[in-house]
């Protein structure tokens, strides 16, 4: 042939992708995620900035790390590690000192993800491994809440915290503490909280536009969400059926744990079926917590301990198989 | 309203690069290649040698097998030789090389029938198998073999879909030709002898469903056209049954265990024709297209055609071409040439760029979940992708490689951009 040789690439089929791609997906729930913290630093103080900012940073070099020690390629670029370090720093007091949030980054990148094979083959919610981390170190650290007071901000305790004590009758705080919030407080976040945690209105809106984009499915939120509501409505009063349900729904870490975390798709059920019952039993561990537990609050626990039942709930919930008799 | 199967999923179809542009006869070209195996089954043995002369329609190949059919030559010549070339599935095959005379004389076999309505079922089911009719919605199995079911059926599925993107061939032929489709379609109700009829088309064609039902309520005939939502893989056969009549067929079972035969729109044409017309199956329409050609265009061919002739009768690329696909993006067969010869079951020939066909490159799987809850069949996909990776072929027979019926929309979907169909294919072969 004198024709010059065109050479034609063969592989197998199919030939086109869809224009989504893991690190888009990734670099998208963190653009949803940021005006969430950007309110918290507009109420809590710039002191939060820093907070994120070292958290991303120290997550990001983190992963570097770990991936020129093991000679791997690096995967910066996947956009999980500063999901990692955002959502971490979400799940921190405004106040928390900048060193201990690199010590929960490390940890979170660390023990939470490279150690099992890096993106994919983790257990556990990498941030959640960090919190958790830091919680059982430095639980002074971890539990000191600033309280928007008017201008000021003043230390207080958080709206689980008031609940839970009135809940088991302790009166620890006296009544001066406490500061009565209203629902629109809660979903704008003016009341004492971690610092993604606390605008309830910009996590909603950033998980309608993920939902809209179905980068992430109802089915976890809504079993977890429903549970939580359900349970404290049923056994959250004084008496059977009587309990408040908008403060704890709008409080503590419910919205963005039911959204951004216990929905992370590496350490959830693969099917849908299984992502509602795994939000169901999120919502269950979270209520026995809060309700009887030793802590105010139990959303990250409850995430934790429904990852390790995930390959369980994957092992029992499988799609049907096109043909057999249903 | 539009019926569907559940999973899958629409995807940009590019089907406006030809689907307005009429059907174009391109004239024979000098030489035909023309595989003896052209369909699923049986290669056929040719009689004839090199240097006897054939004419347009001249039977060259057939075998004595059940499953097989018959190859006619599509132009008047000279045979150059019989020798092993280029094959559009199987890589390279053993083929008949015509060289045309340019005369385009019929063999004196085909004319037309005076009349059909005395034909029997025998005779037709002859007819078919004589004019080397196959299944042109890809797969060319033999049809004279779908159309003797060993159970008795009680439904006759034309498909019609089409979800391929970017291929309009089947469309074209709805416009152009809906009368003698019909026609087809009532000639394979008199072998099956089955009542219900129904023709399954996408409700992105709703010209094609409009031009075949006005048709149809002219001529009074018993024929229902369904819309199907437009949805890939809504023309897989076993999605557009559970569709249209909520059956499903299992893995490993043909359709006739549901009752049902399911034919391409495109064949009940060749049907028509082979019928009515005298005409054996020596040319197809292919859909020529891909955004880097010059002129896609819907093209009726002669069978043995080269792509590269397609190509080139459609003005070239005016960037380089990456990947020249038999078929469509989701099902279809790169090809390593382009001195390929057009096939029964070529469909289209797909021209891609670099930049539409990239290397993509693979990442870890995140369990996003989406090949599962998008599998038509309820597979767990990228178990099995992440057991071809760890080399676990024998822990991949828990996930039932062989339901899958390969139509790629896993691999597709896969932000993590994983080569999922591939790895069931290798877990597929090794099982075997």
């Amino acid at each position: 042939m004198t024709k010059k040789l065109n050479i034609l690439k063969v592989t197998s089929s199919p030939h086109i992708r869809t224009s989504e791609t893991t690190a888009k997906i990734m670099w998208m729930v963190s653009l949803c995620l940021l005006p969430s913290g950007l309110v918290s630093v507009r109420v809590f103080g710039i002191h939060a900035l820093w907070v994120m900012l070292a958290a991303i940073v120290s997550a990001a070099l983190t992963e570097w790390a770990c991936c020129f020690i093991a000679k791997k390629e690096q995967t910066l670029s996947d956009g999980s590690a500063v999901l990692t370090g955002l959502l971490l720093a979400y799940n921190l007091p405004p106040e928390a000192p900048l060193w201990m949030v690199c010590i929960g980054s490390f940890v979170a990148i660390v023990f939470g993800k490279m150690v099992f094979g890096g993106l994919g083959f983790n257990i556990f919610n990498p941030a959640l491994i960090g919190r958790v981390f830091l919680m059982a170190s430095f639980p002074v650290l971890m539990t000191k809440w600033q309280v928007p007071a008017g201008i000021d901000v003043v230390s207080a305790p958080t709206p689980l915290a008031v609940l839970k004590d009135q809940f088991a009758g302790s009166n620890v705080f006296s009544s001066a503490d406490i500061i009565n919030y209203s629902t629109r407080d809660l979903l704008l976040g003016i009341r004492g909280g971690c610092i993604g945690e606390a605008c309830v209105l910009a996590l909603l809106i950033a998980a309608a536009f993920l939902l809209y984009k179905k980068y992430i499915s109802w089915h976890t939120p809504v079993g977890f969400i429903g549970t939580v509501a359900l349970l404290t409505w049923a056994f959250g009063g004084k008496t059977l059926f009587r309990g408040d349900i908008i403060v704890p729904v709008l409080s503590g870490g419910l919205i963005l744990g039911a959204f951004f975390m216990a929905t992370d798709y590496v350490t959830g059920p693969i099917t849908k079926k299984g992502k509602l019952i795994f939000g169901i039993g999120c919502g269950l561990i979270t209520t026995v917590i809060r309700l009887w537990g030793g802590y105010p609050e139990g959303v990250s626990y409850s995430i934790l301990l429904m990852n390790t039942v995930t390959p369980l709930i994957d092992r029992f919930v499988k799609p049907r198989r096109f043909g057999e008799k249903r | 309203m539009s019926l569907s199967f559940s999973g899958g999923k629409h995807i940009p179809g590019y089907k406006h690069l030809t689907q307005d542009l009429p059907v174009v006869t391109m004239a024979a070209p000098a030489e035909v290649i023309i595989p003896l195996s052209q369909h699923t089954g049986a290669v056929c043995k040719t009689l004839l040698k090199k240097g006897d002369k054939v004419k347009v329609g001249t039977k060259i190949g057939s075998s004595d097998k059940l499953i097989s059919s018959t190859v006619h030559s599509s132009v008047s010549g000279e045979i150059k030789a019989i020798a092993d070339y280029n094959h559009p599935v199987l890589g390279t095959s053993i083929a008949v090389i015509i060289t045309s005379d340019g005369k385009d004389e019929l063999d004196a076999s085909i004319k037309l029938r005076g009349s059909v309505s005395p034909l029997g079922k025998e005779e037709l089911l002859k007819i078919v198998k004589e004019s080397g009719i196959v299944g042109l919605g890809g797969a060319a199995f033999p049809t004279h073999v779908k159309l003797t079911p060993p159970k008795s059926i009680d439904t006759l599925l034309i498909n019609a879909a089409e979800c391929e993107p970017y291929l309009t061939c089947d469309y074209r032929i709805m416009i152009e030709n809906p009368n003698e489709i019909l026609k087809g379609i009532n000639l394979l109700k008199k072998i099956l002898g089955v009542k219900n009829i129904v023709v399954g088309i996408e409700d992105d064609k709703l010209e094609a469903i409009s031009v075949l039902r006005n048709k149809i309520i002219a001529k009074s005939y018993s024929i229902k056209v369904q819309p199907l939502k437009t949805k890939y893989p809504q023309g897989a056969e076993k999605q557009l049954i559970k569709a249209i009549l909520d059956r499903e067929v299992p893995a490993g079972k043909l359709p006739f265990e549901a009752g049902v035969v399911v034919i391409n729109v495109g064949t009940a044409l060749a049907l028509y024709e082979a019928v009515y017309l005298g005409k054996p199956l020596y040319e197809r329409i292919v859909t020529v297209t891909g955004k880097s050609l010059r002129s896609p265009a819907n093209l009726k061919v002669r069978i043995g055609t080269k792509f590269s002739d397609l190509i080139e009768f459609c003005h070239g690329t005016s960037t380089a071409a990456s990947k020249v696909i038999m078929g469509g993006p989701m099902m279809g067969l790169a090809q390593f040439s382009t001195d390929t010869p057009v096939i029964k079951g070529t469909s289209g020939v797909l021209v891609l760029s670099e930049k539409e066909a990239p290397d993509y490159k693979e990442g870890p799987c995140i369990r996003c979940g989406r090949c599962v809850d998008i599998c038509p069949v309820g597979m767990l996909p990228f178990a099995l992708s992440m057991c071809a990776e760890s080399k676990m072929l024998e822990q991949a027979a828990q996930y039932n490689p062989r339901d899958c019926i390969e139509c790629g929309i896993c691999t597709y979907i896969c932000p993590a951009r994983r080569r999922i169909l591939e790895s069931i294919r290798l877990i597929k072969a090794v099982a075997k």
